[in-house]
């Protein structure tokens, strides 16, 4: 069974910088998602996420980026534009999610293909809600994940209505 | 002439441990150790309910989440001297061992061993010899020739496309890498199981803590996880026995392949035994406990004044007196308002004044806890000294078993005084590792035993009463002692201090100007080349820092993200 992953990663005590785990807790909350489409929330975590995200067929993983564009801009980078692969150790001493994602293609569990959505965090003061620029592109995001899954041939029907 | 080198990771992950050398004649002659982010974490949970507070200190950390999350329901039932339901300890328990369990393999083998072997050299190694080695060392079935062959192939392969993923920016044939070929491929290929079997210890908290990296089952009073032995979608036997079938997998590398390695590796670094000791006054909790009330636990803990063991000072329950007066935090060099010398955490301030980095004055995020007035190293090497002080049989067997290994290997006689070093905080994490690994196994006994007695309880209900209560909530976490400190009123949180094992090990200098564990384990450290300072990375790695508690941008810039200068 195809099995694609959404992945929202960040810190949600430090502003934008949880806006990947914002964006998907809304897809959870608006959306009817089919058994394929497994939804994370990775938080800040590392080495954890390696099972969830071994051989999965397409990764989509919503996060803060910093892309050197307008505050609160969005950036969809895909497969090769990700940087993660490319990049030099990220740490020495942390594993974080380019370490599991390099890993992954070492131990062949590499996944088909990834996807970044991502948001030029606004602020990263310490809270746990977004800034009003971020939190007013969120409804986008959202749609740019299901516009995604629905490209990579997922059924999504439309957005669940609100409770009135 | 003296040099100063400064190791700053600028990663993605925002906010880290920077380090400050003064080298002199070769050696390291004075060192700072600076927390270059702000935790101002304690200022949010202000105002909320206490019963929240874990769901939300669970996310400091991406390394740390179960322990954070532990702790903090602890320091609320503290506050309202609450007893606990043996199924939630034992629940708890197993959380606690299988999350330390991931965290050490993962620590050794995915971020300190590299420092230590270097994976180019694998390439040059004969695999036939390295089964050979390996057969005289262990049982292990993934130490065949064929296992080996397949590896270096899979190196070989990795490294002819230039891109060296995981491995790249390690220290390739640095002079102070000193294993042979064969050693080197013996640890690359247990680096690669290791990956495998970490899962194992993902999952275990993954089913019991009902989501996975943020438990979602904790509860002020308990846990939330049903226990109906005959229901889907609760803790079920099936699941049961799949934790004991992985529990077994977890034990196996361990006890053949993790102790084997620590042991092997040591043996041919018998010379970092006498290096990196720095603070000697080491500091630990007891933890799991085996009672409802906290009195009981299956692993000790304790002070120990210069590392003597004949003068253990024992912490004995969650309300010890002793270890709740003693700790004190300076912020005299640290980044904060004070002036009113070192603090209780009951009365702890965080209020943010940051000047730069100023030698003398104020240069780190990290606030500097004192025990008793004095640094305290924390870890697993602290834990495993207080275990083995008070005849904790299981670890005087693993600790005597790994010097053992390591001196017959190293055709010398390695004493225990060997551990205070940068090699032993590594064997002390092996032994502790192998100490959680029986102590899943007992606490599923435990569990599974009382679930059979009849007994399905794992909650009980927290009142609050009016105005103000205090609680202290600490746990043996990974890293070491983990203390949350929370004052409630009406139910609400009024002061929350966390203060953590990264905290105790890489504090600046205390309101007395001495320095903390890092600082102080980084004199005489030799430094081959300043340009790549490795043996200061061996020693602060040997720690297990986890600075990193926060942010997380992606750099779609691709900018470098280690910088070492060397000033």
């Amino acid at each position: 069974m195809t099995r694609i992953v959404v992945l929202g990663v960040g810190n949600t005590l430090l502003s934008d910088e949880g806006i990947g785990v914002r964006a998907i807790e809304q897809l959870q909350q608006d959306y009817d998602l089919p058994p394929e489409v497994v939804v994370i929330d990775g938080g800040t975590t590392g080495m954890e996420m390696l099972d969830d995200l071994s051989n999965a067929d397409h990764i989509i993983i919503v996060d803060a980026v910093r892309s050197g564009k307008a505050p609160a801009a969005i950036v969809k980078l895909v497969d090769e534009q990700v940087p993660v692969f490319f990049k030099t150790k990220l740490s020495p001493h942390q594993i974080g999610l380019s370490d599991v994602l390099a890993t992954l293609e070492f131990i062949g569990e590499q996944p088909g293909g990834v996807t970044v959505i991502g948001v030029e965090p606004v602020s990263l003061e310490t809270s746990m809600s977004l800034s009003p620029q971020v939190e007013a592109r969120l409804p986008e995001v959202v749609e740019m994940v299901v516009a995604e899954l629905r490209q990579l041939g997922v059924a999504i029907g439309s957005s669940v209505p609100e409770a009135a | 002439m003296s040099k100063r080198i400064t190791i700053d990771p600028i990663t993605r992950i925002e906010g880290h441990l920077r380090i400050d050398c003064e080298v002199n004649n070769g050696k390291v002659s004075k060192a700072w150790a600076s927390g270059q982010m702000w935790r101002g974490v304690e200022q949010i949970l202000l105002g909320h309910d206490a019963r929240d507070a874990w769901a939300i200190t669970q996310r400091i950390c991406g390394v740390c989440t179960t322990v954070h999350a532990i702790t903090s329901v602890r320091a609320v039932e503290n506050a309202l001297q609450m007893e606990i339901p043996l199924n939630a300890q034992y629940i708890r328990n197993l959380i606690i061992t299988a999350h330390a369990i991931h965290d050490h393999i993962v620590h050794f083998y995915h971020l300190s061993a590299l420092d230590w072997v270097d994976v180019t050299s694998a390439l040059k190694a004969d695999p036939g010899k390295t089964a050979a080695l390996a057969s005289g060392l262990s049982s292990w079935s993934g130490n065949s020739k064929q296992e080996f062959t397949k590896v270096k192939e899979r190196l070989a392969g990795f490294v002819g496309t230039g891109q060296l993923g995981i491995f790249t920016n390690g220290y390739w044939g640095h002079p102070a890498m000193k294993l042979p070929p064969e050693v080197n491929l013996l640890a690359t290929t247990h680096y690669l199981q290791a990956l495998e079997i970490q899962r194992y210890a993902s999952k275990i908290v993954s089913i019991l803590g009902s989501k996975s990296p943020h438990i979602q089952n904790m509860a002020v009073g308990g846990v939330s996880n049903p226990i109906a032995l005959d229901s889907q979608s609760v803790l079920t036997v099936e699941r049961l026995m799949a934790v004991k079938e992985w529990i077994d997998k977890l034990n196996d590398f361990i006890k053949n392949v993790y102790l084997v390695d620590v042991a092997a590796i040591g043996a041919f670094y018998a010379d970092w035994t006498a290096i990196g000791a720095g603070v000697t006054d080491y500091l630990s909790v007891p933890d799991l406990p085996l009672d409802t009330k906290g009195t009981k636990f299956a692993l000790p803990g304790g002070f120990l004044k210069g590392g003597d063991l004949a003068g253990i000072k024992p912490i004995k329950t969650f309300n010890d007196k002793y270890f709740r007066d003693g700790v004190q935090e300076s912020v005299k060099h640290s980044w904060y308002k004070g002036g009113k010398g070192a603090l209780h955490p009951f009365k702890g301030e965080t209020v943010p004044n940051y000047t730069d980095f100023q030698d003398d004055g104020k240069y780190s995020w990290v606030k500097s806890p004192t025990f008793y007035g004095n640094p305290a190293q924390v870890g697993p090497l602290s834990r495993v000294l207080a275990m083995a002080a008070q005849g904790h049989a299981p670890t005087l067997k693993y600790l005597t078993g790994v010097l053992d290994t390591a001196g017959s290997l190293a055709k010398t006689k390695i004493p225990l005084a060997a551990v205070h070093s940068t090699i032993g905080r590594h064997a002390a994490r092996a032994v502790s590792c192998a100490v959680q690994v029986d102590e899943l196994a007992n606490q599923w006994n435990l569990l599974v035993t009382n679930i059979g007695k009849g007994d399905t309880d794992t909650f009980n209900k927290p009142v609050f009463p009016k105005g103000e209560v205090s609680g202290v909530g600490f746990h043996e976490a990974p890293r070491g002692v983990l203390s949350h400190w929370v004052v409630i009123d009406d139910g609400k949180i009024t002061n929350y201090q966390a203060v953590v094992p990264t905290t105790w090990n890489a504090a600046p200098r205390n309101e007395g100007d001495v320095p903390g564990p890092y600082e102080a384990s980084l004199l005489n450290t030799p430094v081959a080349d300043e340009e790549r300072p490795l043996e200061v990375l061996r020693t602060v790695h040997s720690f297990d820092p986890c600075l990193a508690c926060a942010v997380h941008v992606l750099d779609a810039e691709g900018q470098p993200v280690v910088q070492v200068k060397a000033l």
